[in-house]
């Protein structure tokens, strides 16, 4: 009785799937097609794999440029969210605290506000007012690093809390009495019994900052640009060569492909803030 | 050692990065919409303008256009991904083989990056290049060149966006769903209510709060989407889908004019706000009255 009805069921989430990777799996045979071959009757088939583009993306040394900022500013800014996260989400979780119910809804909030909104202050500060001498905040890493924080502090924060009141307080109640520092109880104790959370938000924060565009397009120029600025850079010139952005726009989702399945089931709890518990 | 100021001492960093980066440019764009500003201007220094920014932008064509159409879309948009996520999210509750195989499927465009999301459809939507102008073309003989025609244009941010985002609304109404009593259904079906009445009667108030709360977080997504509608149409063709991010990123703020920039952007903030608390008020006035969200 009940197999047609599994069957129709799982015909459908073959067709919905296929909506699903359709238009990824274009911009790969795109990718994937020398410049000759893009124009004419669409064909869905790759006939010959042709890689000339990937190699062109990867031997230019200005996107290998973009490709190692973005690098760095995605693995330094999840370092320094998780690190920073973890001490905000401690003191908020374990610590008697007048109005920490108040400090935690302000961070929140700081992740709700349009990024367009902040783009005009913060160039401002960036080029006039955050400076020493001849430095400049503007185009620079660490620019982005700090930047990226506003938003990522407050979804790791929001990640953290659930895990560590999780955790029973008695368990580094029992790690104080024994003498333990405070920061022996957060690296031999929380951190420990909550490592699959904080990987979690590492790898969330991470993607969450090499998928940002707007503040790395408007705040760098040349010496910080991100891989995601550089995507752009091939649709504003005239005469986009389209196979090359699409390989480029492969790279840039290769991250997103490879931690979908650690994460999967974390990307909901986390983009809705916990409005919807799984 | 659980002292105040231990923890004052582990919450210093988070809150200095997130005032010096978050409270600070607030505050300078508040400061500097009251300012004539304007760096090209013959006079760039900053002087005071009241609130002449203010009444420039009520009579802003472009701005109030920009406001308009981005609240079109939010509505199309966040309207149909939640009854398609609501039907995937029903669909998904069923038993088929390899279930959470195609739930990471589905999941995939929210990981994403919103740049490469953009791409993806221009390559989708290319005339010569795409297969979308060439099917509609052969199949419907629809001229379709997102380009040239507004309302194609229009439509084709909107689809893009159900792409990308109705996966959340699947897997939250998804969550929502798992979660339900089943007796009140059980008690329905007994005393032999139509499934349109388990529906309207039974499943939607119970989902209420879910569903408020998607709405309401999507709604705050799709009123500052801009790099994927960028990426796709560059706000074109004219200005049909120049939404207001858009707007302030790429004409008023290359315009050099700081204070009338600065005023934008606190309106849009404001607009913005308010909507979401309107939003959450319908939220919280239901949770009082049923006690649990």
């Amino acid at each position: 009785m009940r197999r047609p009805r599994r069957l129709v069921t799982f015909l459908f989430w073959c067709g919905a799937s296929f909506v699903t990777l359709f238009p990824i799996y274009w911009m790969f045979v795109i990718s994937a097609k020398s410049r000759a071959d893009l124009f004419g009757r669409p064909s869905l088939i790759i006939d010959s794999l042709n890689w000339a583009n990937y190699a062109a993306t990867l031997s230019d040394p200005t996107f290998q440029l973009y490709m190692l900022n973005s690098i760095i500013v995605a693995t330094c800014n999840s370092l320094l969210v998780t690190v920073l996260a973890l001490l905000a989400t401690y003191a908020l979780s374990r610590f008697p605290m007048a109005g920490k119910e108040n400090i935690f809804f302000w961070t929140i909030t700081n992740r709700m506000a349009p990024p367009a909104v902040f783009l005009l202050p913060l160039f401002l500060l960036y080029t006039q007012a955050f400076t020493i001498g001849d430095w400049k905040l503007y185009d620079t890493r660490i620019g982005l690093i700090l930047l990226y924080c506003v938003f990522n502090l407050p979804f790791a924060i929001w990640i953290l809390r659930g895990i560590i009141d999780a955790i029973p307080k008695e368990l580094d109640e029992a790690a104080m009495v024994d003498g333990a520092s405070l920061w022996q109880i957060l690296t031999r104790v929380i951190l420990p019994v909550a490592r699959p959370g904080f990987a979690v938000t590492a790898i969330l924060t991470w993607v969450f900052a090499w998928n940002e565009y707007l503040f790395a397009a408007t705040l760098t120029s040349v010496h910080a640009r991100t891989i995601t600025t550089g995507l752009a850079e091939f649709v504003t010139v005239t005469g986009t060569n389209w196979g090359l952005m699409a390989a480029t726009a492969m790279l840039t989702l290769i991250p997103a492909v490879v931690f979908l399945g650690l994460v999967q089931r974390h990307i909901v709890a986390g983009l809705t803030f916990g409005a919807v518990k799984e | 050692m659980r002292s105040q100021r231990t923890a004052w001492l582990l919450l210093a960093p988070t809150l200095l990065i997130l005032f010096v980066f978050g409270v600070v440019p607030f505050i300078y764009v508040l400061v500097t919409s009251f300012l004539h500003w304007n760096a090209f201007a013959a006079d760039p220094t900053p002087r005071f303008a009241g609130v002449d920014n203010y009444r420039q932008l009520v009579f802003d064509d472009q701005f109030l256009y920009a406001v308009w159409i981005t609240l079109r879309f939010a509505f199309f948009a966040v309207v149909s991904e939640i009854v398609l996520g609501y039907l995937l999210a029903r669909l998904m509750m069923r038993d088929f083989p390899f279930k959470g195989f195609f739930r990471t499927i589905h999941a995939l465009p929210l990981m994403v990056a919103p740049i490469a999301v953009g791409a993806t459809w221009r390559l989708l939507t290319v005339p010569g290049l795409g297969p979308l102008p060439y099917l509609l073309e052969h199949f419907f003989g629809i001229d379709y060149r997102i380009g040239s025609y507004p309302t194609q244009a229009f439509v084709t941010t909107v689809i893009m966006d159900i792409w990308h985002w109705t996966p959340l609304v699947t897997l939250t109404l998804l969550a929502a769903l798992s979660s339900l009593p089943r007796e009140p259904f059980e008690q329905a079906q007994i005393d032999g209510a139509s499934p349109f009445q388990i529906f309207w009667h039974i499943t939607l108030p119970y989902l209420r709060p879910a569903i408020l709360a998607t709405v309401f977080i999507r709604m705050m997504d799709a009123l500052r989407t801009v790099d994927e509608i960028w990426m796709l149409t560059g706000g074109g063709p004219a200005a049909a889908t120049r939404y207001i991010g858009l707007y302030i990123w790429r004409v008023v703020f290359p315009k050099t004019d700081y204070g009338y920039g600065a005023a934008i952007s606190l309106i849009t903030l404001y607009l913005t706000i308010v909507l979401c608390w309107l939003l959450y008020v319908s939220l919280v006035a239901r949770k009082q009255k049923k006690g649990s969200f």
